[in-house]
C-alpha cells in the first residue's frame, strides 16, 4: 500500500480520537435519576395524576408542552381538555409547575443526566430572577 | 482534487497561516458574542443593523457578478474568458458563503436560524433570499468542480453542467435583485424605498466584482502559472467601466428624484451621508472619498491608453472597488436608519468585537476562495503540460489516479 | 498505452462504484428520515386528550387616546410603569439597547411628518403615549422569515418568542420604532420581577402585545384600565364600540397613515375643547 504506515498511523489516531468521549466516561456511569414528585402542591393532591397519565406524561411531555405552547400563543386558547375529561389552564408557569414547583429534582435532574439542554428557564419560571436581585 | 491545495510554497503557506489566525480571532470574538449577545457590537434599536448586513448585501453583489463573465462566454461565445470562468465561478461560491456567514453572525438567537426552514414564510423577502442563495452557490459549486474535475482528466465536462450554467445566469441575476428587494420594500426607510434599488445593487456588483476578478488575475500572474489574456483583461475591464458609469449614474438619478422633489425623508438620508444631519456626519468623508475614487476611476477605465496599462488599469479597478464599498459596503445600510422613525440621528460605530467577527468572516471567505483558486490553477497547469507532451500527461494521469485512490 | 487504458477503465469503474455508493447512501438517508418524521407526527397528538379550541371573533382591536385628558390627570408615568413591570419589560439604562412596550414622547417627534414651527404652544406641550399601533396591514408581520410575529384573528400583531430568531427585519421595517431587540440576558435588568408574566431571552425581538393574557381573560388592556378614561380601547370593526363612538365625535390623528400599514392608534386632537 502506498504510504501505508502513514495511512494506518492516522486512521488509527482518528478512531482514538473520535473515541475519547467514551474512553472518559468510561466507568463512570451514574444512576439514572428518579424525578422527585414530593411537593406540597402534589402531596395535597388526594389523587396523584398530572393532566395525563404517567406513561403519556413520560414519553410525550416534550410534545404536549410544544403543543401548548402553540396553541396558547398562536391560538389564543387557554384550556385542555385531557382523556378523563378533565379542563386544566394550558400554562406552564401555572399549570405545570404550581404542582412541579421543585424543578431542579423535577425537570433538570432527568435532563442533565441525558444532557438535554432546557431553555425554558430563560424565560419561565422567575425563581432564578428572584434571587439574583 | 482537494489534495492539490496541499502542496504549496513557503508564501502560500504563509498567506494560509496569515487567514487561519484571522479566522481564529474571529471565531473567538464570536464565541464572545454568542455568549453575551447582540449588545457586543456597535447596533443599537435605532440602527440596528450594521457592517454585518452591510457586508452580506455587498458581497452578495461581487458573487452575483461572476455572470459577467458567463453571459460574455456563454451567451455570445466569447471563448476569451473560457479560462477565467472557473475563476468567476469560484470567486461566486466564496462571496456567497461570506455573505450567509455574515447573516447568520447578524441573528439575535442563530440556533434557531432553521426555522426559515421550519415555516417557510413565502411572504417574506428573507425566505426567497435564502431560497435563491443556496441555489446559487450549490449550482456554482457544482458547476466549478465538475468542470475543472473533467478538465484534469482530459475529457468533457458533462452536458448538465452547461444546462447549469445557463441557469446560473438569471439565478446570480435574482440572487442581487431579491437581496435589495429585502430593503427596498420596507415601508417606513425612505432611502431605500426606491424602484431603481436592484438595478442599482446590479450596477454597483457588476463593477465591483469583476473589478476584484481582475485584480485577483494580476495578482495569479505574479504567483502562478495562470496568465489571464490581455484580451479577457481588457474585456472585463470595459464591463467593469460600462457597470460603473450605469452605477454612478443610477445614484445621480436618486439625488435629483430626493433633491428636486425636495421631499424630507427622501433628502434627510443623503444629506446625512454628504453633508452630516444634526451635527452627526461620521460618514461624510467616507462618502466624499468614494466620490473622488469613483471619478478617478472610471477615468482611468474610460480612456483606452490608461485602460491598456496594466499599472493604471489596477489603480482605476481599486479605486472602483472601493468607490462601491463606500457606497454600499457602508453607506447603504446604515444611513437607511437614518432620521430613526422620530426624526432623530443616532450614530452607529462597530466596536472591536463586531470588526474581528467581519475579520474572521473575511478570512473563512479569502481562505475557501485561497484553496479553490490553488486548485484550480494546478488543474490548468496540468493542462498546459498536456498541450506540450502527451506522455508526461499520461505519466502524471496516472499518478493522479493513484494518488485519488 | 494499454496499461493506460487499464487505468482508465479502472477510475472509471471506481467512480461508478462511488456514485451507486452515494446513491445508496442518500437513500438510506432518506429512509432513516422518514421514519423518523412519520414518529414525530404519531407521537405529537397521541390518543390523549387535546386543547379547547375556541374560534377566536373576528376583529380589530384599537384605541383611541385623549391625549389632553391624559396629560392633565397626570397618569402617563404611572401606566408605563405598571405596563414595564406586569410585563418584565427591562431597563437597560442605555438609550440605543432600550427595550419600549409603551412610551412618551412629544408632538415633533410622534409626528414629525405633520409638525410645524408654528404649532400651538398647547400642542407642543404635550406628552404623547407611544405603543405598538397593531396595524391592519402590518410591515413586521410581512417581513418576518419564520412567522415569529403574526396577527392574531382579534388583530392583536403578537410575538411567538419561541419561534424569533433575532433577524431584526421587523425592526427595520417597522415605521413606529415599537420594536426592541434584547441585546443581551435582560433579566438582571427587571428590577422587581412579576412571576405571572415570563421574561424574555436574549436575541429576540419584544414589543407590546396589546395585553393578549388580559384580553383572553376578557380584562381590559393594563394602559386603558389605569388611564381614567382618557385611553379608550374597543373593537374598531364594530359600529357600536366606545372607540367607533369616540372615532364618530372627535378629530383624531394617527402616526404615519400614508404609509398604508393601518395603524389601530388614534390620537385625540380637539380633546381640550371636546372635554371641556
Amino acid at each position: 500500500m502506498y504510504k501505508g504506515g502513514r495511512i494506518i498511523l492516522f486512521a488509527g489516531l482518528f478512531v482514538l480520537l473520535m473515541a475519547v468521549p467514551l474512553l472518559v466516561n468510561l466507568g463512570n456511569a451514574t444512576a439514572a435519576p428518579t424525578p422527585n414528585v414530593d411537593t406540597p402542591a402534589i402531596n395535597a393532591l388526594s389523587e396523584k395524576q398530572c393532566v395525563e397519565s404517567t406513561e403519556y406524561m413520560r414519553s410525550s411531555h416534550m410534545q404536549l408542552l410544544d403543543e401548548w405552547r402553540n396553541d396558547v400563543v398562536r391560538d389564543g386558547a387557554t384550556d385542555y381538555k385531557s382523556a378523563s375529561g378533565q379542563v386544566y389552564e394550558i400554562s406552564l408557569d401555572d399549570t405545570c409547575l404550581e404542582c412541579h414547583s421543585n424543578r431542579e429534582e423535577f425537570c433538570d435532574s432527568c435532563h442533565e443526566y441525558s444532557s438535554v439542554e432546557l431553555y425554558c428557564w430563560d424565560c419561565h419560571d422567575l425563581a432564578d430572577a428572584k434571587q439574583a436581585n | 482534487m482537494l489534495e492539490k491545495a496541499l502542496h504549496g510554497s513557503k508564501l502560500y503557506w504563509a498567506w494560509v497561516i496569515v487567514l487561519l489566525v484571522c479566522i481564529g480571532v474571529g471565531i473567538a470574538a464570536y464565541i464572545n458574542q454568542f455568549n453575551y449577545g447582540l449588545g457586543l457590537t456597535g447596533m443599537s434599536r435605532d440602527v440596528s443593523w450594521g457592517l454585518y448586513i452591510s457586508q452580506f448585501v455587498f458581497l452578495v453583489g461581487v458573487a452575483a457578478s461572476g455572470v459577467m463573465v458567463a453571459i460574455p462566454l456563454y451567451l455570445h461565445n466569447f471563448k476569451e474568458f473560457g479560462k477565467i470562468i472557473i475563476f468567476g465561478e469560484f470567486m461566486a461560491v466564496a462571496a456567497v458563503l461570506m455573505a450567509v456567514l455574515f447573516v447568520l453572525v447578524d441573528l439575535g438567537y442563530p440556533t434557531r436560524v432553521l426555522n426559515v426552514l421550519l415555516y417557510p414564510s413565502p411572504h417574506s423577502m428573507l425566505f426567497w433570499d435564502m431560497c435563491v442563495l443556496s441555489s446559487y452557490l450549490l449550482v456554482n459549486i457544482l458547476i466549478g468542480w465538475t468542470v475543472l474535475g473533467a478538465e484534469r482528466k482530459g475529457v468533457k465536462p458533462p452536458n448538465w453542467t452547461r444546462i447549469l450554467s445557463y441557469i446560473a445566469i438569471p439565478l446570480a441575476i435574482s440572487i442581487h435583485t431579491v437581496t435589495a428587494f429585502l430593503i427596498a420594500g420596507l415601508p417606513g426607510r425612505a432611502y431605500w424605498l426606491t424602484a431603481i434599488m436592484a438595478a442599482r445593487f446590479l450596477a454597483s456588483a457588476f463593477a465591483a466584482g469583476p473589478a476584484l476578478l481582475i485584480v485577483i488575475c494580476f495578482i495569479m500572474r505574479k504567483f502562478t502559472t495562470f496568465k489571464a489574456s490581455d484580451k479577457a483583461i481588457d474585456t472585463l475591464a470595459k464591463i467593469v467601466c460600462y457597470a460603473m458609469i450605469a452605477n454612478v449614474f443610477f445614484f445621480v438619478l436618486e439625488i435629483f428624484t430626493a433633491f428636486y422633489s425636495n421631499i424630507p425623508s427622501h433628502m434627510a438620508s443623503l444629506e446625512y451621508l454628504f453633508f452630516g444631519l444634526d451635527g452627526s456626519g461620521q460618514l461624510v468623508p467616507f462618502m466624499w472619498t468614494a466620490v473622488v475614487l469613483a471619478f478617478v476611476g472610471l477615468f482611468l477605465l474610460l480612456v483606452p491608453k490608461l485602460r491598456r496599462n496594466h499599472k493604471t488599469l489596477i489603480v482605476g479597478l481599486v479605486a472602483v472597488f472601493f468607490a462601491c464599498w463606500i457606497d454600499k459596503g457602508l453607506g447603504l445600510i446604515l444611513a437607511g436608519f437614518v432620521p430613526n422613525s422620530f426624526e432623530q440621528v443616532v450614530d452607529y460605530i462597530p466596536n472591536l468585537n463586531e470588526i474581528l467577527v467581519i475579520v474572521g468572516v473575511y478570512g473563512i471567505g479569502f481562505l475557501v476562495l485561497t484553496v479553490l483558486y490553488k486548485v484550480a490553477v494546478n488543474v490548468h497547469e496540468h493542462g498546459i503540460a498536456f498541450a506540450h507532451s502527451k506522455d508526461r500527461e499520461i505519466a502524471e494521469g496516472a499518478d493522479a489516479a493513484d494518488a485519488a485512490e | 498505452m494499454a496499461a493506460r487504458n487499464e487505468d482508465r477503465e479502472r477510475s472509471r469503474d471506481g467512480s461508478m462504484e462511488r456514485r451507486t455508493f452515494l446513491k445508496a447512501g442518500a437513500l438510506a438517508a432518506a429512509s432513516a428520515v422518514i421514519p423518523l418524521s412519520a414518529c414525530t407526527v404519531e407521537g405529537a397528538a397521541g390518543a390523549e386528550g387535546e386543547t379547547v379550541h375556541k374560534v377566536m371573533k373576528t376583529r380589530q382591536w384599537g384605541f383611541v387616546i385623549d391625549v389632553e385628558k391624559l396629560n392633565a390627570s397626570g397618569v402617563m408615568d404611572k401606566i408605563i410603569q405598571a405596563c414595564h413591570h406586569a410585563h418584565n419589560v427591562p431597563d437597560t439604562g442605555d438609550p440605543k439597547t432600550e427595550i419600549k412596550w409603551i412610551w412618551e414622547d412629544d408632538f415633533e417627534h410622534s409626528f414629525s411628518d405633520i409638525d410645524s414651527e408654528y404649532a400651538s404652544e398647547r400642542v407642543v406641550k404635550l406628552g404623547f403615549p407611544l405603543l405598538c399601533n397593531h396595524c391592519e396591514e402590518p410591515p413586521c408581520v410581512r417581513l418576518c422569515p419564520t412567522e415569529a410575529t403574526f396577527k392574531r384573528g382579534d388583530g392583536i400583531v403578537v410575538m411567538d418568542y419561541h419561534r424569533c430568531i433575532g433577524c431584526r427585519f421587523c425592526m427595520a421595517g417597522c415605521p413606529y420604532g415599537a420594536r426592541s431587540l434584547n441585546f443581551f440576558d435582560p433579566r438582571p435588568y427587571i428590577d422587581d420581577p412579576n412571576p405571572d408574566y415570563p421574561t424574555r431571552s436574549k436575541g429576540v425581538v419584544e414589543k407590546c402585545m396589546l395585553c393578549s393574557e388580559r384580553i383572553d381573560q376578557g380584562k381590559e388592556p393594563l394602559c386603558a384600565e389605569l388611564s381614567e378614561g382618557a385611553i379608550i380601547f374597543g373593537d374598531l370593526t364594530d359600529p357600536d364600540s366606545p372607540v367607533r363612538k369616540a372615532l364618530s365625535e372627535n378629530f383624531t390623528i394617527r402616526r404615519r397613515v400614508e404609509l398604508g400599514t393601518g395603524p389601530c392608534v388614534y390620537y385625540i386632537a380637539n380633546g381640550g375643547e371636546a372635554h371641556a
